[in-house]
């Protein structure tokens, strides 16, 4: 029997530190009603012989009293679970990605290098990491207890989680939304190593082409570049570089290029249409899987500069590889 | 007789003996025995689940039961209990039987509809027996899509037929309360005077009429995508998943509410009585019950923190459900000031209602962890949560539910109950409830997630308190059936007051009348007008 959660990510110190002050607080508030309430109870008791005079059924001061002062509690404690919270979604372009997909009842795991996992999470210690959470099939939930953290995955968009681990060793990976008959036995592990070790890892598996890599082929072979291509006859926007970039959009909104975005061109083409461009691109529902878009989504990234930090596999390398 | 005496008439019970005048009964009380005995076979159905689901988890491989099996019966607990137990549970018994005479009316606005909503349950009801028999449903009582229209083998339609259908019984009863509050006071019963149950009662209505109607739609608009492909949740057809939560939650939140604030009436009502004191602070649990109302629909999101909704959803939906916690907080510091200078006497129903308190409070402010957006995210969808809503449902409403089945059992039946079984069997109750969920708390913060037919073995030692304590709450529930039981038939006669306790309800014979009062009644000029300095009557 375990008595204790390992605190694995920058996350859970921040999460326990709440979860303890408020274990304080609501212990002793309790604590204090109950005392009360068994004091009231021993001392009123009907056989007492004890002063019951001028019994008190309101009294406005105290009423405020116990009515604001939880208000203030409260406030205090919402404000700090919200910055908190706030912090799970702060922006880190140097995030290392990692694609996590989700299907009954097995979770599959893609590497930016290409290479992929089942149920088990490699990730080197102390690095930030950003998970793209993606569904093919039911609403999954992709839940880390040792990380205080947990996110559903949910069918037609992407959902991310950003933390950086913090220990060594290995953790437990739960699906924590009911899914069908194996959802207790859908999970793994996240296994943190050493920067060391994780590039070890990663260079013994077997050389596979990097994502990027295959999203190029699966882009030529669903006749993307037919269009997309500049040297195509067709109008189509040129993808080179657009990851990260500001589209300005037919109906006047303007977008940022990002995961969603690309997912939503691909299967819902006529939700979000360039300014410029006359929406003549077909629905690839049923035809991409969530793999083959997280692929073609890899490969444009490969297309921008890479941010700082962001593990290169830039356009070149993804044609130097290509024959 | 004292039932004769009282009133010079015979009892609501000695109108007709034969079974056509039971089901084609108009009157409030009778309609409210016909739905204590459905909701008590319904409860010992979901129970039958619950001890199903306990054993299996015993070990941690759960060999009992298939994963499959395990899931239908987490299933049918969750439907049954929700649906055909608890949101029924006071407000169609005690509430149907007491509202009309604890405002001094002789019925409720609507005889009619109140036996239609009866009938209405029923055939809810038979939906949800006929998915039992026919293989059972396994998407958990929450229906969320696309598992339940694109993926589930099992009866689904049959059950969501089932709900939408029971939603109406319970429309037509708080239709039923409302007019009857409105409009059948007896004259000098004011807002300001009357008890605080018809408060709750009436609170609780509301929400009934404003909610379940969204349910209902909701659940129409699942079967469309299940039968017929519309696409309305399904992303593949231009839906959107998180559509059904938020039409689900924005019913089933101020669900919480319709099954909670009921058992606060009554809470209220018994630990007054047994102090022998003014409720502290009335206006202000008036009020809380209208805030917790009104906040109540606008909590819905805090479900949903982790199910990819944004960021400022999550921070607004935080907020708004700390509010809520405010009137809560606010009714346990009265209750517990109302026993101050009391004059305390510790019989079956306020050992219930004291227990009532000690574990809402528990459950309430474990819901303030759930509230706290960032704790929420490791906690939410783990046995925490199960643990916080048992401790609101369960510790709070069930604990309330038999608390005032005992108070107004000499009203209703016109008999004592058995003191000391009575004391024991709440006693038992909540030791084996503490014994069942506590460690489920700890279990949740620990990573266990809900809905697991098996489990990692460092669970065992805590799942094994907690199947242990499932046990003793077994016993605690059957015990009331015998004791009661006996009551029924060989208890000592009540008069109409024997608690001595204020209120319309105890001035008439014991069981009432028909009509409920010869004459009408004259109110109190405050309620609650107990004297501590003076011992009952």
């Amino acid at each position: 029997m375990k008595w204790t959660l390992a605190a694995a990510s920058d996350v859970a110190a921040r999460v326990d530190g709440l979860f303890f002050t408020m274990l304080a607080i609501t212990g002793l508030v309790a604590i204090a009603i109950f005392v009360l309430m068994i004091v009231f109870c021993l001392r009123y008791r009907r056989s007492a012989k004890v002063d019951r005079s001028n019994a008190p059924a309101n009294w406005l001061p105290l009423e405020l009293g116990w009515t604001l002062t939880p208000l203030a509690i409260f406030l205090v404690i919402f404000a700090w679970s919200a910055y908190v919270y706030g912090g799970f979604y702060r922006p880190d372009p140097g995030a290392m990605p990692v694609w996590v997909v989700g299907k009954q009842w097995m979770w599959k795991i893609e590497h930016a290098n290409g290479h992929r996992e089942i149920d088990e999470l490699h990730l080197p210690l102390g690095q930030r990491v950003k998970l793209v959470i993606a569904t093919e099939d039911v609403i999954h939930s992709f839940y880390l207890p040792e990380m205080r953290l947990k996110q559903d995955a949910v069918p037609g968009r992407y959902t991310t989680l950003v933390f950086t681990p913090t220990k060594t060793g290995t953790f437990d990976l739960r699906c924590s939304e009911y899914c069908g008959t194996d959802h207790a036995r859908m999970g793994g592990h996240v296994i943190v190593q050493t920067p060391e070790q994780f590039q070890r890892w990663l260079a013994g598996t077997p050389a596979e082409p990097t994502m990027a890599a295959r999203g190029f082929d699966t882009f030529r072979r669903l006749g993307c570049s037919g269009c997309h291509d500049p040297r195509s006859s067709v109008h189509a926007p040129d993808l080179d570089g657009l990851f990260g970039r500001v589209v300005h959009l037919q109906d006047g909104r303007t977008i940022v290029a990002d995961e969603a975005y690309i997912r939503d061109s691909i299967l819902l083409p006529k939700k979000d249409v360039v300014a410029g461009f006359v929406p003549v691109m077909p629905s690839f529902q049923g035809q991409a899987t969530e793999g083959d878009i997280l692929d073609i989504i890899a490969y444009i990234k490969s297309t921008s500069s890479p941010p700082s930090g962001e593990r290169g596999d830039g356009l070149k390398a993804t044609r130097e590889i290509l024959p | 007789m004292s039932a004769i005496a009282a009133t010079g008439r015979p009892s609501f019970l000695e109108e007709g003996f034969s079974l056509s005048s039971w089901l084609f009964t108009r009157d409030h009380k009778r309609i409210a025995i016909l739905y204590a005995i459905t909701i008590t076979a319904f409860f010992f159905v979901g129970g039958a689940a619950a001890a199903m689901m306990r054993l299996n988890l015993m070990n941690p491989q759960g060999t009992l039961v298939t994963a499959d099996t395990y899931n239908k019966l987490f299933t049918v607990h969750g439907v049954v209990m929700v649906w055909f137990f608890l949101i029924p549970s006071i407000p169609a018994t005690l509430g149907n039987f007491l509202i009309p005479l604890m405002i001094g009316a002789r019925e409720v606005a609507f005889p009619r509809l109140n036996i239609l909503s009866w009938y209405i349950y029923l055939l809810g009801g038979v939906f949800v027996i006929y998915t039992l028999i026919a293989g059972g449903v396994d998407t958990g009582w929450t229906f969320y899509t696309p598992f339940s229209t694109l993926f589930s083998n099992t009866h689904v339609v049959e059950a969501v037929m089932g709900v939408f259908i029971v939603g109406f019984s319970s429309i037509l009863t708080g239709l039923n309360f409302i007019v009857t509050v409105h409009r059948m006071r007896a004259p000098g019963m004011t807002w300001f005077r009357m008890p605080l149950f018809v408060w709750a009662n009436y609170a609780t209505a509301i929400i009934m009429v404003l909610a379940t109607p969204v349910l209902a739609m909701t659940l129409v608009l699942l079967s469309l995508e299940r039968i017929l492909h519309v696409g309305i949740f399904d992303p593949a057809l231009g839906g959107d998943p998180l559509l059904f939560q938020h039409l689900f939650w924005f019913y089933s939140h101020p669900a919480v509410y319709i099954m909670v604030l009921p058992a606060m009436g009554v809470v209220s009502e018994i630990i007054t009585c047994f102090a022998r004191k003014r409720i502290f602070g009335y206006r202000f649990m008036c009020y809380a019950i209208l805030g917790i109302a009104g906040f109540g629909f606008l909590v819905w999101g805090h479900h949903m923190f982790v199910s990819g909704q944004s960021m400022y959803a999550g921070m607004v939906f935080s907020m708004l459900s700390f509010m809520v916690a405010v009137p809560s907080a606010i009714k346990v510091f009265n209750w517990t000031a109302t026993l101050y200078k009391g004059s305390i006497v510790f019989t079956a129903p306020m050992l219930y209602a004291l227990g009532f308190v000690g574990l809402f409070t528990i459950g309430g402010m474990t819901g303030l962890y759930l509230a706290a957006v960032a704790l929420d995210v490791h906690l939410t969808d783990t046995y925490f949560v199960i643990a916080h809503f048992h401790y609101i449902m369960v510790g709070g409403s069930v604990m309330a539910y038999l608390g005032g089945i005992h108070y107004w059992w000499p009203k209703i039946t016109g008999r004592m109950y058995n003191e000391a079984w009575g004391r024991m069997a709440a006693i038992v109750i909540f030791v084996g409830f503490n014994l069942t969920f506590f460690p489920q708390y700890i279990l949740g913060y620990l990573g266990m997630p809900r809905r697991y037919h098996e489990y990692p073995p460092e669970f065992q030692v805590l799942n094994l308190f907690s199947s242990a304590g499932a046990a003793v709450l077994a016993v605690g529930y059957l015990l009331p059936l015998v004791y009661l039981g006996w009551s029924l038939f060989k208890g000592p006669r009540a008069g109409p007051n024997p608690w001595d306790a204020r209120g319309l309800e105890w001035k008439t014979s014991s069981p009432p009348p028909k009509d409920n009062f010869t004459a009408v009644p004259a109110v109190d000029p405050v309620p609650y007008a107990y004297n501590p300095e003076v011992p009952p009557a």
